[in-house]
């Protein structure tokens, strides 16, 4: 579904991801680790096309189309979507109006139906009369992330933190609604969406069983592998000792 | 008295006014007078656009009472509800002698040469009361038309809302298509009685031949509220105004809100002032201004408080489309004593490019976007409104801002 390939991008002068290769097939769900200032969150800007993060070599493919060159929004309407490791505040602009934004509606009110997709992330009425992120919490960043996500139903959907300053019984809700967005509760076979997560915590992981993890280390992907196998081994050793092992071993 | 106030007027007739370019009245003619109409719905087709543009109903629906003065002519005026009045400020001072003790008594007939002109050479304008302990909470509106090339009109609004009364007005001030250039004076003092309560929605929808400088002043006595809103989204050639609000009795309340778009040539110099008087007295002015093409705005707000326990704030927000637009935010604040508290919060910027790309992410192009953040820029909740005018208000805004987009 997202084939990326030798990918090397620039941010505002400086070269932050190097001749980067990664593939992600339909009904898969990759999991993104790194250090702080890596490249992860680049990774996902640029895959989302945002301007200032300047492809100066490779490709990347989506869904069989070449969309190097694409606008954000020819990408989304695409199937791409992402939620926001430390989205902006929009004055003005409430969260139920973004939730109708990615419905695919310019203007709307906040009906029963959105109230409803709200309560599922335990998101009260009040909260979407709020302008979006305007004095959220940390962890209520993240579900209204989610939500916005859950109506705007991407078919690759890329998740920045989702767990970060998530209190554990909010993960376990985010967990599962991931679930469903991935298609993780449908048999193998049938699922059709694909998503990438990075996560420094792993919590997520316990809720959404991910398909293959990969290392980054400055701007490159150092190592994958298994996903219970890399996240054991960067709790146990640290990320470079990780790679290594993998060089040695072999693919982990 | 008059005698009075008709020569201190005389003295002033030259008085450059403290703010804004200076404007050679003697250029404006002062117009022919008008047949009067029976209904509001009269009014010829051709203007119908220009009076819904102001917020104004020609069918006078949701509406308690209805004024419209046409350049010098009050060709409308009437009320249907009691407990409320509506008439020429020239009739009104005919048949109350007492209102003698509201002429001027909020701003100076001297205080420059518009006053003065509109003292000397007053072509109505509107009066409005609100009898004690009345209640109406659908609005009055008001409209003053301009309708003729190179005129002057000159209005002097009185509006008085008696003890425990509460009166919603909206004034939405016009020019039809046909007016190349023109000067509206306005001048409009506003009386607020203890325990009353007045909203005042204003629309300009000008146009950028007309130069406008009204002048008004808000008095308000204990437990006394005043809202007012004030949306201009039209170009204009130039505007200058700075309302100022005397909260004088105990906990008088004001808010002002504004929200101004600006484009073309606009040159708009335009603030709010309030004086915290009373005891426990309150003060918020909030507004939002948008600059693009050539506009120039100076965006003013003041806040003097002078009682215990008064409390003011100002919350100046400017965002700037075009590098050859300049916006100058001014706060200011003034204490005459320790116990009370004033603040105030100016920004003045452009879209973040970061706000734009997370509405893309969410499927909007980069135009639909900025249309967002706009829109949202200029989204101030409107409170103190009865539901019905809140939403009205709303849709008004929404109007003004569907054709400047
Ligand atoms: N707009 C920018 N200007 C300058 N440097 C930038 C910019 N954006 C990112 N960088 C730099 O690029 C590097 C990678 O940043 P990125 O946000 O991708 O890291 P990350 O892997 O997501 O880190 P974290 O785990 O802390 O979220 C960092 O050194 C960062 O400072
Ligand atoms: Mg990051």
């Amino acid at each position: 579904m997202l084939k990326i390939k030798n990918l090397t991008v620039e941010v505002e002068g400086k070269e932050i991801i190097r001749d980067l290769n990664l593939n992600i097939e339909s009904g898969e769900v990759h999991v993104l680790f790194g250090p702080n200032g890596c490249g992860k969150t680049t990774l996902l800007m640029t895959i989302l096309g945002f301007p200032n993060y300047k492809v100066k070599k490779g490709t990347i493919t989506f869904k069989g189309v070449d969309i190097t060159d694409f606008t954000t929004n020819e990408r989304v309407k695409l199937g791409l979507g992402m939620s926001f490791q430390h989205p902006p505040e929009i004055r003005g602009v409430k969260l139920g109006d973004m939730v109708n934004i990615a419905l695919g509606k310019k203007e709307g009110e906040i009906d029963e139906s959105m109230i409803e997709l709200a309560k599922r992330l335990n998101i009260a009425v009040e909260f979407l009369n709020r302008d979006v992120n305007l004095g959220f919490s940390g962890g209520e960043v993240k579900r209204s992330e989610i939500l916005q996500l859950l109506a705007q139903a991407p078919d690759f959907i890329m998740f920045d933190e989702p767990d970060s300053g998530v209190d554990v019984e909010n993960i376990e809700l985010i967990g599962k609604i991931m679930c469903e967005l991935l298609d993780r509760n449908k048999l193998p076979s049938k699922r059709e969406r694909s998503g990438l997560i990075i996560t420094h915590s792993g919590f997520v992981m316990h809720y959404i069983k991910a398909d293959r993890a990969h290392v980054m280390l400055n701007g490159r992907i150092a190592c994958s592998g298994m996903p219970d196998e890399i996240t054991k081994r960067i709790m146990e050793d640290g990320f470079e000792r990780c790679v290594e092992l993998c060089s040695v071993k072999g693919a982990c | 008295m008059k005698e009075d106030r008709i020569e201190r007027a005389e003295r002033a007739r030259a008085k450059k006014a403290a703010l804004g370019e200076d404007i050679a009245i003697e250029d404006y003619g002062t117009g022919k007078e008008h047949d009067a109409l029976t209904s509001l719905d009269e009014i010829p087709e051709e203007y119908k656009q220009n009076l819904l543009d102001a917020g104004i109903e020609p069918s006078e629906r949701e509406r308690s009472g209805s004024f419209l003065q046409r350049d010098r002519s009050v060709i409308f005026s009437k009320v249907k509800y009691p407990g409320l009045e509506l008439m020429s400020t020239t009739d009104a001072i005919e048949k109350y002698g007492w209102l003698k003790e509201y002429l001027w008594k909020a701003i100076p007939v001297d205080q420059d040469k518009y006053t003065a002109e509109v003292e000397l050479d007053q072509t109505h304008g509107y009066f409005i009361r609100s009898e004690a302990g009345s209640k109406v909470t659908m609005p009055v509106q008001s409209c003053l038309f301009i309708t003729s090339d190179k005129i002057r009109q000159n209005v002097h609004n009185i509006v008085i809302a008696e003890e425990n009364s509460e009166l919603h007005l909206i004034t939405g001030c016009a020019v039809s298509h046909s007016v190349s250039s023109a000067l509206h004076l306005g001048v409009s003092e506003f009386y607020v009685k203890k325990g009353a309560k007045i909203t005042f929605t204003m629309i300009h929808s000008w146009s950028s031949g007309v130069e406008v400088r009204p002048r008004s002043a808000v008095v308000i006595e204990d437990d006394g509220t005043y809202v007012s809103n004030y949306i201009l989204m039209t170009p204009v050639k130039s505007l200058q105004t700075y309302p100022t609000t005397y909260c004088v009795g105990k906990n008088a309340r004001a808010t002002s809100q504004s929200i101004v778009y600006a484009s073309g040539d606009t040159k708009i110099d335009v603030g709010s002032r309030a004086v915290l008087q009373g005891e426990g007295s309150k003060a918020e002015i909030i507004s939002r201004a948008i600059a693009t093409d050539n506009a120039r705005i100076i965006a003013r707000g003041d806040v003097i408080g002078e009682a215990a326990n008064a409390k003011g704030h100002i919350e100046c927000r400017g965002l700037m489309l075009s590098d050859t637009a300049t916006i100058d935010s001014i706060p200011e604040l003034k204490a005459t004593r320790r116990d009370l508290e004033l603040s105030h919060e100016a920004a003045v910027g452009k879209i973040a490019e970061e706000e734009i790309q997370y509405l893309m992410a969410r499927g909007l192009s980069e135009d639909e976007a900025t249309s967002v953040i706009i829109r949202g820029f200029l989204n101030v909740d409107i409170t103190g409104l009865p539901d019905a005018l809140a939403k009205e208000t709303k849709k008004m805004f929404d109007m003004s801002l569907e054709k400047v987009m």
